[in-house]
């Protein structure tokens, strides 16, 4: 069975991290899994983690009292879930709902934060990592905003 | 183009590429709220059936209304059953909805060149659509399947509207079962009870199961989201010159006389639609006027 730690160095997202911050990172990963419907976190709470996904479907949703949970966006194995634990003030903008049985890694972003703190060259490598992810979102965003596939495309 | 009418020539002697041709509508299936597909079939007999590559298209008559280029999104093994998928949008597709069994529409064609599907054997290919994109890809679907063997892994990575915008839904279904094939479909908004993916296309692009280096992407939909889907896949590793899309201007004539296609240097109508990515990167940026 592999553990956090190999799981970790395999993931293309810590890829060339040096050992001393995997070694601490790994301090701070713990396993966490999510039945059918669960809530990862909810918008507004504090935002003290983020995932891995090593196995299910996570779904980001924004909640309208008119129209109900709005899903946004599918993530799926092998994915990043959450990077506000990183930008101030650290508080989830969307619900992150399981759609099936999800496993996941949990890293401790209050963990994480605290030691970026102290090292600036962890707290860059992340702010690198997690960048391209926030960029990606970012411009599917604006392609759904598009609505290529309307009438007038 | 030269070569289409050649094959045409061969098979029907008289061939014409700007005489159209009547048809009989055969079958119509309503896809979705505004998508159709029409059968048809050639109304004076077998002389006028043509072999057709996947990724060519028709110029579909609807008598004293008006003519407008269509994609072929049939089966190229079976050229006797001419199947055309659209969206009734403009004046044209919005009369042709009307269409019954029976009824006739004037067909000439086929025209532009179409997918290199005969170059690709033993790779990775990666079907990538946007919308009624799939119509065209459709078609080289049915090819690649039947030589299934051929090829490396087969990835569909489909994406619409909304769910109710979904395409060949029940042929969806059909491929997600098979073993040798990966279908992802997604939508940008969610909507009813849908439990599948919901974001862009281009997402599906950056974590599809594909070889990057063995890979050949055939992509085809709104320009942006080709755009952006090349510009995954060129993260991803795959190769400028591995990267095939159908372009869409306005074709009239087919045949490259009229200029109304004009991409640059060539004629999307004559030229393409099909092209590689590598030797027209350059004229995507260019604005139409």
């Amino acid at each position: 069975m592999e553990n956090l730690e190999s799981i970790l160095k395999q993931h293309p997202f810590f890829e060339g991290l040096l050992d001393k911050h995997i070694e601490f990172i790994v301090g701070c990963a713990s396993n966490a899994r999510f039945k059918t419907g669960e809530f990862l976190f909810r918008e507004g709470q504090e935002a003290n983690h983020f995932y891995l996904i090593r196995e299910g479907t996570v779904n980001l949703e924004i909640y309208s009292p008119q129209k109900g949970a709005i899903t946004i966006q599918t993530l799926d194995e092998g994915e990043i879930v959450g990077w506000s634990w990183i930008i101030s003030p650290y508080q989830w903008r969307f619900d992150a709902r399981s759609v099936d049985m999800t496993r996941l890694i949990a890293l401790d972003g209050k963990c994480l934060r605290d030691k970026c703190n102290e090292d600036p060259e962890l707290g860059f490598e992340l702010l690198k990592r997690f960048s391209p992810i926030i960029e990606q979102r970012l411009v599917a965003t604006k392609i759904q905003l598009l609505d290529l596939y309307g009438k007038d495309d | 183009m030269e070569k289409t009418i050649e094959t045409n020539r061969k098979t029907n002697g008289q061939y014409d590429p700007l005489i159209t041709h009547p048809y009989t509508v055969k079958r119509v299936i309503n896809e979705t709220h505004d998508t159709f597909t029409l059968h048809l079939g050639p109304t004076n007999g077998r002389n006028t059936i043509f072999p057709f590559t996947a990724g060519q298209f028709n110029m579909l008559y609807m008598y004293g209304i008006g003519e407008i280029p269509i994609s072929i999104s049939g089966d190229p093994s079976k050229p006797e059953q001419l199947v055309h998928t659209t969206r009734a949008v403009g004046t044209v597709t919005k009369a042709m909805r009307g269409l019954k069994k029976g009824h006739s529409i004037g067909v000439r064609g086929p025209y532009g060149n179409g997918w290199p599907l005969d170059n690709l054997e033993g790779k990775d290919v990666v079907f990538i659509a946007g919308g009624i994109g799939l119509a065209p890809l459709r078609s080289a679907m049915y090819q690649v399947l039947a030589n299934r063997d051929s090829y490396g892994k087969v990835v569909l990575l489909y994406g619409t509207r909304t769910p109710i915008d979904i395409l060949f839904r029940k042929e969806l279904e059909r491929w997600k079962s098979r073993f040798d094939l990966d279908v992802y479909v997604t939508v940008d908004r969610a909507i009813g009870t849908w439990r599948g993916y919901v974001g862009v296309v281009t997402i599906l692009v950056s974590r599809a199961p594909y070889d990057p280096r063995n890979t050949v992407a055939l992509v085809c939909g709104p320009e942006v989201m080709m755009r952006f889907s090349i510009m995954e896949l060129k993260k991803r590793g795959v190769k400028s010159e591995h990267i095939y899309l159908s372009m869409e201007r306005n074709m009239k004539c087919g045949v490259g006389h009229c200029g109304h296609c004009q991409l640059g240097p060539t004629f999307v109508c004559k030229d393409g639609p099909v092209y590689r990515y590598d030797e027209i990167d350059y004229l995507l940026d260019i604005r139409e006027v």
